[in-house]
């Protein structure tokens, strides 16, 4: 899934406090299980600007909403009837999300209420961490299932570099290097196979991407 | 094993001679008098010189330029290139660019994470790692190929290095590792700092036994302790190198003032030892902001004068 953080609500404040009716929206998806901007965290954002706009003795209207999801024209269709009632909206879906918005409702502005950070995994309540970069080309059938790309600082295909020290990255002691991951896991049959320089075309590097399925379209 | 290229390290190594490298870091400025005045401490005492490539990340003046400028001194750089920084097309067109002054060594690296320099916020490339930047050399060398397949005018003559630590996690890697290297196309490796003699012996006694000896020129890399605090901070603090705790107290028994002294003195008898072990072939002084020692541990090691070659 798509992992999210809560920005910080002085950021949030500075966006939205010239604003005087302000609809917080948030996401039923991704941001919901990482608890970043689901119905919960909408709940919470919205109180703690009602109690901002109260301490500076301004009448400010903030509603809340929270859509099955912010990266669909059906649900986003929703709200097309309120609209009109807000000056301003804060979604609390991923970068995705706060752009399908921006573009169906340009006339209003729509500020990103989560910093969106990676594609990861709940490992537990509280932890999330990363394992893809979305390069476009999967690699991970020739590299035991651990992803050099998104779990290895320097991104090598052929390492671990000189920085490995008793299985953690040289950049931060909790961090696993991925290539000693992959010998306990002993897929080290193919260590010596040099992995041949990347197509990142795929990749951020190629543009914007898309990706196109004509059988599938009506 | 025969000179496939013009560089003076290489024919030394090829005629069976024990290489002396040694490195000097580019200044953080523009004054290339930090670099001639390191060059000329040593340049007697040494057959090749490595410019480090921005190395621990903290951002100083380019490799390339002070290669050039030790080339213009008539003396013999190994160019140390980090896939950190630059993508394929500049990695190859500094390639391009150092061939132009005949800079006939390289040395493939990927580089120290940003994190640790002074840019801790900035980007980082690694677009081919070393081992492909190792393979890029070659094919650009010996096929005389740009990567996109394109013919080079002129294609570089570089006797192409990789830099190898034996100390690193995990050591049953460490042989796959080099075989690796080799495999891509090394032709000679400097090794990390090397005080844990018996570690970095095994290392080499499993590299031979798989006949990867006589693959390669391996250059042992020493650093002489400066001080006691110094020994101490590289056992705990430094990654991927291994001191051992009776090093650790030779050091801290010596009085402060003769602690420079005794730090040289081991580097002396550890290059004495593996001159000895069979498969070092050459050593690497790293005489970190010491450059002036180099003199005195590769005359008193018996390294001296330096072989000449046509």
């Amino acid at each position: 899934m798509i992992v999210a953080d809560r920005k910080p609500i002085e950021e949030i404040i500075e966006e939205v406090k010239n604003h005087e009716k302000i609809l917080i929206l948030g996401c039923n998806e991704c941001v919901t299980v990482c608890e970043a901007g689901g119905k919960k965290e909408v709940g919470v954002l919205a109180s703690a600007l009602r109690m901002y706009f109260l301490n500076q003795g301004r009448e400010v209207k903030v509603d809340e909403k929270t859509l099955e999801r912010q990266c669909d024209h059906e649900y986003l269709e929703e709200i097309r009837d309120v609209m009109d009632q807000y000056d301003a909206v804060v979604s609390l879906a991923c970068g995705v999300g706060v752009q399908f918005m921006a573009e169906k409702y340009h006339e209003c502005p729509i500020y990103p209420g989560v910093d969106t950070c990676f594609l990861g995994a709940t490992e537990k309540r509280g932890l999330w961490t990363e394992r893809c970069q979305a390069c476009g080309q999967c690699i991970l059938a020739r590299t035991g299932g651990i992803c050099p790309v998104s779990r290895c600082a320097k991104r090598i295909l052929n390492g671990p570099c000189g920085g490995s020290a008793k299985g953690k990255c040289e950049i931060n002691k909790e961090i696993d290097c991925a290539w000693e991951l992959l010998k306990a896991l002993d897929k080290l049959d193919d260590y010596e196979k040099i992995d041949s320089i990347k197509d990142w075309s795929t990749d951020r590097a190629g543009g914007p991407r898309k990706v196109v399925r004509e059988d599938v379209q009506e | 094993m025969k000179a496939k290229t013009p560089s003076k390290l290489e024919k030394i190594l090829a005629a069976g001679h024990l290489a002396v490298t040694s490195e000097c870091g580019p200044p953080r400025g523009s004054d290339m008098e930090v670099i001639t005045e390191k060059a000329n401490l040593i340049k007697d005492y040494v057959d090749a010189i490595n410019i480090t490539d921005n190395q621990t990340s903290v951002t100083r003046m380019s490799s390339l330029a002070a290669c050039i400028q030790l080339k213009l001194m008539g003396l013999e750089p190994v160019l140390q290139m980090v896939t950190r920084d630059r993508n394929r097309i500049a990695l190859q067109s500094d390639i391009l660019g150092a061939a132009s002054f005949d800079i006939h060594n390289v040395l493939c690296l990927s580089g120290d994470h940003q994190s640790f320099g002074d840019c801790p916020t900035g980007q980082n490339v690694h677009d081919i790692d070393s081992m492909q930047l190792i393979q890029t050399v070659r094919m650009m060398r010996d096929q005389g190929k740009f990567l996109g397949g394109d013919d080079i005018k002129r294609p570089p003559k570089m006797f192409v290095g990789a830099a190898a630590n034996p100390f690193a996690d995990p050591f049953e890697i460490r042989v796959p590792r080099l075989a690796k290297k080799i495999a891509a196309g090394v032709e000679f490796i400097q090794t990390q700092c090397i005080y844990n003699m018996e570690k970095f012996e095994l290392w080499l006694k499993m590299a031979g036994d798989r006949g990867l000896l006589e693959k390669v020129y391996i250059l042992a890399g020493v650093t002489p302790f400066k001080s006691a605090g110094m020994a101490k901070y590289m056992k705990n603090r430094v990654p991927g190198i291994e001191v051992p705790d009776e090093l650790v107290k030779r050091m801290a028994d010596t009085p402060k003032e003769k602690q420079p002294e005794e730090g040289v003195k081991i580097c002396i008898e550890q290059i004495q030892h593996l001159k000895e072990v069979e498969g070092v072939r050459g050593f690497h002084v790293m005489a970190i902001e010491w450059e002036e020692m180099v003199p005195e541990i590769v005359e008193k090691s018996g390294l001296y004068p330096r072989p000449s070659v046509e």
